[in-house]
């Protein structure tokens, strides 16, 4: 049998040096007290496996592997990960089976990540198990874990049962089944929650008969759970049950629980239903929907929760629009939540409204929703401003965007700066270049200066941005001038922003602003008394040498970074030399 | 930016709270789901001190009927005359209970409870702000809160009354009542937590048959919270409720309390929000070590597992509450974890963020601290030499250097000949690390030749069974 070992061990052999990779040092690596160390073995893990050949990977390497399973979640994970590739690393199919004692562990662990990616490795090799070693090792592995102690080998349970299924007897069938039926009342919520999300997986394998005899009575004790956590996970299941049941089924089976989770007294509940509603409409079919679902959809758009309304809202853009417009006309009443979810899609429709509409129905809603005191349902309406740009012209919109645009540019949450900076490109775009010198550039600079580091970062590619759209000229006269005053501010993170630009800068504005403009201010400030204002010049001049001539950089750069190689800061003294050695300074 | 403050010089950021200030606005929300399509006008109904003594039974059943009444507090002008009778007749039944004797009759525990369940239990509304952060934000209050304050009120002086009794209070304060009370700890609102917090305290001392239930449905929500949502906002009270039930457990401690040590509150360190309900965190892990002092090593292994890689503020908590289990450590405990906690800390003490750095040196101001070390300065000398040696020749941070110094002195005057044996060997040790990751990259470069080797020939050998 050792003879028809897979091709690592043959060359294995075949070298002849078995003391050239002994398990100790291998394992030893796997055993660092370092856990970076750890990590990045446990990383190659499939190499220190093919160094060891298949026969010791099974005798050697699992069983270590499988007993030393207490470590940081980041290298279990990464175990989880590498044992779901490592089928061949153990000799195939007729071995896959070996790789399941480290795995079963692994789906025991408290972190959830770890023991999802477990889960997932053994829904991958159980595909590599044949029918017998399916019920001989795999089976018997998910009823440990289905009657495990501790909640976590429970709810990783609830993940296998449906990819052994297909492939087993009739008699592990009805157990298999009668397990799953147990996890859906257990005792922790945590466990019906992972059996309730994996109901409607389930379904899809079992024969009809089971999915109307023991499907939907899980599913009806599930959708009326006593926490709104699970109760919501059995509406997600729902559209998979209706998908399998036959049309006349439907009405009795699964609507009467549908209809009672759309009006649920847990707004998630609701949340859901509304979120789920195109999938549910479509599994439902049309006679149910127009019937049942369409009011349900209705009340739901005017429920007392916001969020429900909002997810509601967002489903619009598919419906047919006579149904819907006079709910688009609501949105001056009610809350921000709804508005700022419909304001994202119905600039969407003014492509299928085509301009007349869009100018009749939209456009006084966009008006009107440019002017919202919530900054979300203004953002929607600008981000969105290139579907209707194409459709109507950005003209009509300038004279209402202005103001909405200066006061998001100043909005209390960087988030919503930092959104609207990333517009800036496109409207300087749409709106030309007298508009912005005028109305926009003021802002554009402004934002060099905020006092969170990401808006600071995204203006100063926003200036990178402009100055290929508007050319080196442009940038010359309006803001490389700002930019380099900037250098002698008293605020030092003012002065390395000033650094930052030129980096971005430099390239789209060309030799010559670079080497008379730019360069002489960064040379200067390698005389900063803040040691990260001086190593963020020698990263300038690594950044910009490329675009400097030779003489530039012989004669100017290379004696300041040579000076800046013997600062006493360490950091600066790093990045200096590196400069040099990237840079072709002879 | 005209004026520039002084602060702002030194080190160019401003001042969080400064910031805060400009953005913050009191938002409002409630959650009662409204069925009740008319409003319902309320009319008073005469005081209970003005009826005859045989009556007032009777009007105090109506009036907690009465008081089943919800109203929209969201609009603020909406029923105000109801809304008035209503807030009137819940302080009158609060003084009611709390001053009356012989009140509590068998057949107004229904009533009561049917009041107080109508009244607080329901589903919490959506946050109003989705990145609700509780560190940085104000949180949005409960806008029915002048009724639902009262109704609080009411439960606790109805629980407190010295004729209660909780032999038929638990055929309607039973798990589900629980189980529902337990979901409002996530109330944004810090007021009706405060009153949840004391509510479930008491219900906890009087109700024997429910501790076990509270306690698993607790235990549920942290692990739901570790490993599923990441938010609660009533993490801090039901851990406050903990600190003193642990207080009280017997021993030897029960395998199920051990378990949730281990298995839920070492784990809650892990979580994004852990400066909120650190304090309260800290307090029961200690209170567990001060029952069973052999938990120590396992409860230090579990942090030192879960140690803050990448958050500086975390790792600064962490060693805080290292230093509290230090104070109550036993020696003996104290050999068993020495080398694990000490390689941490020299980590620490490494740092480049200054306060980790500072947080951990300042161990060594603690006198207790300074015998254990003292004590086994043999282990924990060579485990925290190198760091300490090489910052006090690199850290960019001058205070750091210098406590630094003071360390390394108090660490010689125990020892004075290891230290000199360590500060010679310092050198050769280096370069003895280095020789070994030289060794390390060689293997795996090895390691990745063959593999490059093995798969090559396999492919070849695919290619000739093809042909």
């Amino acid at each position: 049998e050792e003879k028809r070992a897979g091709p690592a061990s043959t060359l294995y052999c075949a070298d002849g040096d078995d003391s050239l990779y002994p398990i100790a040092v291998l394992i030893d690596e796997l055993r660092n007290e370092d856990v970076q160390l750890r990590l990045n073995s446990i990383k190659k893990l499939s190499t220190i496996a093919l160094a060891l050949g298949v026969e010791r990977t099974r005798t050697e390497l699992l069983p270590f592997l499988t007993d030393t399973i207490y470590d940081e979640d980041e290298v279990l994970l990464a175990l989880a990960e590498q044992l779901g590739n490592f089928t061949m690393l153990v000799g195939g199919p007729e071995y896959v089976h070996c790789l399941l004692p480290p795995l079963e562990s692994l789906a025991t662990v408290e972190e959830t990540v770890v023991r999802d990616k477990a889960v997932e490795s053994l829904r991958k090799i159980s595909q590599e198990h044949s029918p017998v070693d399916l019920e001989v090792h795999f089976e018997p592995l998910v009823k440990r874990l289905a009657s495990g102690d501790w909640f976590t080998s429970r709810t990783s349970a609830c993940g296998l049962f449906s990819v052994c299924y297909p492939r087993v007897s009739s008699t592990v069938k009805a157990e298999i089944r009668q397990h799953f039926r147990t996890l859906c009342s257990d005792d922790t919520p945590m466990v019906r929650r992972a059996a309730a999300s994996k109901l409607g997986e389930f379904a899809k394998v079992l024969e009809l008969d089971y999915v109307k005899s023991d499907i939907i009575s899980l599913f009806t004790a599930l959708a009326s759970d006593e926490q709104d956590s699970v109760r919501l996970l059995a509406v997600e299941a729902c559209v998979s049950i209706a998908t399998l049941l036959p049309q006349e089924d439907l009405e009795t089976l699964v609507m009467p629980t549908l209809r009672q989770a759309a009006e649920d007294k847990s707004w998630r509940v609701r949340y859901m239903v509304a979120d789920k509603f195109s999938e549910l409409q479509k599994a439902v079919g049309p006679e149910i929907t127009k019937n049942d679902l369409v009011p349900a959809f209705q009340n739901l758009l005017k429920d007392c929760e916001a969020e429900v309304r909002a997810a509601a809202a967002n489903k619009v853009k598919g419906k047919r629009l006579n149904i819907m417009l006079p709910f688009i006309r609501l949105i001056q009443y009610t809350n921000q939540h709804v508005k700022s979810a419909l304001a994202s899609v119905i600039m969407g429709l003014s492509t299928i409204l085509g301009k007349d509409n869009t100018i009749e129905h939209l456009l006084p809603l966009f008006l009107a929703q440019l002017k919202d005191e919530c900054p979300e349902v203004r953002l929607n309406i600008i981000s969105n401003l290139d579907c209707v740009n194409e459709v109507i012209g950005i003209r009509q919109l300038s004279q209402s965007l202005l103001p909405a645009i200066v006061e998001l540019a100043e909005d209390a949450k960087w988030r919503v700066r930092l959104a609207i900076i990333e517009y800036m490109p496109l409207l300087a775009g749409q709106l030309g270049v007298e508009f912005f010198d005028e109305k926009l550039n003021t802002l554009c600079m402004a934002w060099l200066i905020d006092h969170v580091y990401a808006i600071r970062e995204a203006a100063t590619c926003n200036l990178m941005k402009l100055v290929e759209k508007f050319g080196a000229e442009w940038a010359q006269n309006t803001i490389v001038p700002k930019v380099l005053g900037m250098a002698n501010d008293p605020n030092y993170l003012h002065r390395m922003t000033t650094l930052f630009c030129i980096n971005a800068l430099s390239e789209a504005c060309g030799q010559e602003i670079t080497t008379k403009q730019m360069l002489p201010v960064v040379l200067k400030m390698s005389n900063d008394q803040v040691a990260n204002v001086r190593f963020n010049v020698a990263k300038s001049l690594q950044k910009i040498g490329p675009v400097l001539d030779n003489n530039a950089l012989q004669t100017e750069v290379k004696p300041v970074l040579e000076k800046l190689a013997s600062d006493q800061d360490m950091d600066v003294k790093y990045f200096a030399q590196e400069a040099i050695s990237v840079l072709p300074l002879a | 930016m005209s004026a520039i403050s002084a602060s702002e010089k030194v080190d160019g950021f401003t001042r969080k709270s400064v910031r805060k200030a400009q953005r913050q606005r009191r938002s409002q929300g409630s959650s009662q789901y409204r069925t009740q399509s008319a409003p319902v006008e309320l009319s008073p109904l005469p005081q209970l001190k003005d009826a005859p003594s045989t009556e007032q039974q009777e009007l105090f059943t109506q009036k907690l009927q009465q008081c089943c009444i919800l109203f929209d507090f969201f609009d603020s002008v909406l029923d105000l005359k109801s809304k008035e009778i209503k807030r009137a007749t819940l302080n009158e039944l609060v003084e009611y209970v709390s001053t009356n004797r012989g009140v509590l009759q068998e057949s107004t525990y229904p009533e009561i409870t049917n009041m107080i369940i109508t009244n607080i239990f329901r589903a919490l509304p959506p946050s109003d702000n989705p990145d609700f952060d509780p560190e940085e934000d104000e949180p949005t209050l409960e806008a029915a809160w002048p009724h639902i304050q009262l109704v609080y009120e009411f439960l606790l002086r109805f629980l407190e009354n010295p004729d209660f009794q909780p032999s038929i209070a638990k055929r309607y304060i039973d798990q589900k009542f629980v189980l529902q009370l337990l979901e409002l700890f996530d109330s944004e609102d810090p007021r009706e937590r405060d009153f949840l917090k004391t509510i479930l305290h008491r219900i906890y001392g009087k109700f024997l048959g429910l501790r076990a239930f509270i306690r698993k449905q607790i235990n549920n929500i942290f692990l739901r919270f570790i490993y599923e949502t990441e938010h609660f906002n009533g993490v801090a009270e039901l851990l406050e409720i903990l600190g003193s039930i642990i207080n009280g457990f017997a021993l030897p401690l029960k395998a199920e309390h051990k378990q949730f040590l281990m298995k839920v509150l070492i784990p809650l360190h892990t979580a994004k929000g852990l400066a909120l309900f650190h304090a309260q965190l800290a307090y029961c892990v200690v209170q567990f070590l001060e029952k069973d002092p052999t938990l120590t090593e396992p409860v230090i292994r579990g942090l030192l597992k879960f140690w803050p890689k990448t958050c500086s503020q975390k790792e600064v908590m962490y060693l805080g509450e290292i230093e509290e289990i230090l104070d109550v450590i036993e020696p003996t405990q104290f050999k068993k974890i020495q080398e694990p906690l000490f390689r941490q800390i020299s980590k620490c003490v490494a740092n480049p963020h200054f306060q980790v750095a500072e947080r951990a040196l300042y161990f060594w101001n603690n006198e207790y601290i300074l015998s254990l070390i003292e004590e086994n300065i043999d282990k924990v000398l060579p485990t925290m030499f190198g760091s300490l040696y090489r910052i006090s020749k690199e850290h960019w941070n001058p205070t750091i250097v210098a406590l630094v110094y003071n360390v390394l002195k108090t660490l010689m005057e125990m020892n004075c000949t290891l230290f000199d044996e360590l500060t010679s060997s310092y050198k050769a040790d280096r370069q003895r690390e280095k020789k070994k990751e030289q060794e390390r990259d060689e293997l795996w470069k090895k390691l990745d030749e063959l593999k490059l080797k093995l798969c090559g020939q396999e492919r070849k050998k695919q290619t000739n069974a093809r042909v």
